[in-house]
């Protein structure tokens, strides 16, 4: 009875672990496909001429450089809106505030803020930074629409790399008659800015991706030479993938692989970067 | 919040070491709650300066909360709510206009658990000054130096100024945060159990500084260790949970007659090991 026993518990561990590893094959597998597939069919289309000049003949030849700049600058724009309006969001929501209704009010309308499809947020930009502050189209209004979507993402990051510094650091501070803003600017930030630093990143990769709402906003398919101010209208990765994949007839297609390789390129570089920034912290 | 309302909490050392009648810190009918929570009970004692007093007790007995009501650090539980007089050189601490900051900047506190912060040996000392201001950097040196030195632990860091304060043993560590609670020239030094995470040898270490810091500064601490009580201090006040699960003070006397010939029942019973 009883080595009946183990020998069931023994062959439901079997199944388990089997089940587990078969649903993570399913996940990986997939993910590992799709950049093989890619490099394959991308691959021929890189080149020194592709990732430096400009697109000819609606983009079927020359390069991309306006789009890799534009979506540079556009996650670029994104933090230097999105990061400190973040950390000083997360800062106040950690800090200063108390339990009460209207505090879960707040937080739920953040997690909320994440959860709003993205053309949505193109609506709300084109509102209110197109035409209601008369940017315009223009790179700015773009970063700023990046920006308000990626509040969430930098709220919440920041609140919870505040909130997970240890309490006795506060304590220490505060004991010797420290102010409490003193001790958040040098003993609460210093040590949370990894994980701050980490969520600015992600949320600058997720804004590279996002195609939708900048349609809306600013992007255009094609521009002469080069976004030389923010209120310029620009070019970018992920628009000019949708472009060439789905409105120019006849378009060669390692030249669409290519131009998805390199904004995947791009995002996988930023996700290493956050990815070092977290382990070299933990470190310490 | 303004330093100008500080004025009630005078600043001429020549005046603060003590009010007329000799007493530094003063409980009157103190009763500490944390929301619907009794904590502290009905506490009222004397501390005087320049002396070390010991607060024993069970555990969950409110030790640590009467010990917080003296830099007003229960103010950090926003359900904390205190009646009754506490003063501080002769001062109402818990009227309104009295800045906490500068209350606790005079009387600093060291923690249980070791706390420095992680950077360097020499920042974690200049914490404090830098944040009041001071910038020189001979004055900074000399205030870590002499700190460090008071502290007990100069000799032991004096050549890794620049390394982590992470990086030296628990019992060095607490003597750091202690040079750091130092480095702002505080009056009263409160200590929350300082020992409990050290080891025989470290704990007598602080114990000694504890001795040699009781002539200048005036000093409480929390104790588990009925011995260390016994050893270390001049006057040792007793708690207790009454009935009602609130923390009361039973008996408050010099450390010789709480431990040689306590006059109530339950002292004795405490002190002799037949609970807690």
């Amino acid at each position: 009875m009883k080595a009946s026993n183990a020998k069931r518990r023994y062959l439901t561990q079997r199944v388990a672990i089997s089940v587990l590893a078969v649903s993570l094959a399913l996940v990986v597998i997939p993910v590992i496909g799709i950049i093989i597939y890619m490099i394959a069919n991308g691959y021929s289309s890189l080149s020194w001429e592709f990732l430096t000049a400009s697109p000819s003949q609606a983009g079927k030849a020359g390069g991309i450089l306006p789009a890799i700049l534009g979506t540079v600058y556009l996650m670029l724009g994104t933090i230097l809106f999105a990061l400190p309006i973040g950390v000083m969001a997360g800062i106040y929501l950690s800090e200063y505030t108390r339990a009460n209704w209207l505090t879960r009010l707040i937080n739920m309308a953040i997690v909320n803020l994440a959860g709003v499809p993205s053309i949505v947020f193109g609506l709300f930009g084109l509102a209110v930074f197109v035409l209601g502050l008369n940017l315009g189209m223009s790179l700015l209004a773009a970063s700023l629409t990046l920006a308000a979507q990626a509040l969430a993402m930098t709220i919440t990051t920041s609140r919870e790399a505040i909130m997970a510094v240890p309490k006795e650091y506060r304590e220490g501070s505060l004991a010797i008659g420290v102010s409490r803003w003193q001790t958040i600017r040098h003993v609460v930030l210093p040590q949370a800015a990894p994980g701050i630093l980490t969520g600015a990143i992600l949320a600058m990769s997720r804004a590279a991706g996002e195609t939708a709402p900048i349609i809306v906003v600013g992007a255009a398919f094609l521009v002469g030479g080069l976004p030389g101010s923010p209120f310029d209208r620009f070019m970018a990765l992920p628009y000019h993938l949708y472009t060439v994949s789905a409105h120019i007839p006849g378009m060669p297609s390692e030249i669409k692989w290519g131009v998805a390789l390199v904004l995947i390129a791009m995002v996988l570089l930023f996700n290493i970067l956050a990815g070092i920034v977290r382990i070299k912290t933990r470190k310490r | 919040m303004t330093i100008g309302n500080l004025v009630t909490l005078k600043t001429d050392p020549a005046n603060t070491r003590a009010a007329e009648d000799g007493h530094c810190l003063r409980l009157q009918q103190v009763n500490l709650y944390y929301g619907d929570f009794h904590a502290v009970k009905d506490v009222s004692l004397d501390i005087g300066a320049r002396s070390i007093t010991a607060i024993i007790g069970p555990s969950g007995c409110g030790k640590s909360s009467m010990l917080r009501l003296f830099n007003r650090m229960n103010d950090l539980i926003p359900s904390a709510r205190v009646e009754g007089l506490v003063e501080f050189d002769g001062v109402d601490i818990y009227q309104s206009g009295i800045d906490v900051v500068e209350l606790r900047k005079r009387v600093g506190m060291v923690f249980q658990k070791p706390n420095p912060f992680p950077m360097s040996i020499y920042d974690n000392v200049a914490f404090g000054p830098r944040r009041h201001g001071i910038r020189n950097k001979r004055i900074l040196d000399e205030i870590v130096e002499k700190s460090l030195i008071q502290a007990a632990i100069w000799d032991e860091v004096k050549d890794k100024l620049g390394q982590s304060g992470l990086s030296i043993s628990g019992g060095q560590q607490q003597r750091l945060c202690i040079a750091r609670v130092l480095a702002v020239e505080p009056e009263v030094i409160l200590m929350d159990e300082p020992c409990s995470a050290l080891d025989p040898i470290a704990t007598l270490k602080i114990e000694d500084l504890m001795r040699i810091l009781s002539t200048n500064y005036t000093i409480v601490i929390v104790t588990h260790n009925m011995q260390q009580a016994a050893r270390v201090s001049d006057m040792t006040a007793f708690l207790m949970v009454g009935e009602d699960r609130a923390g009361m003070l039973v008996e408050y006397a010099h450390t010789n007659e709480i431990f040689t010939n306590p006059k109530n029942k339950k002292t004795e019973d405490y002190i002799t090991g037949r609970f807690g």
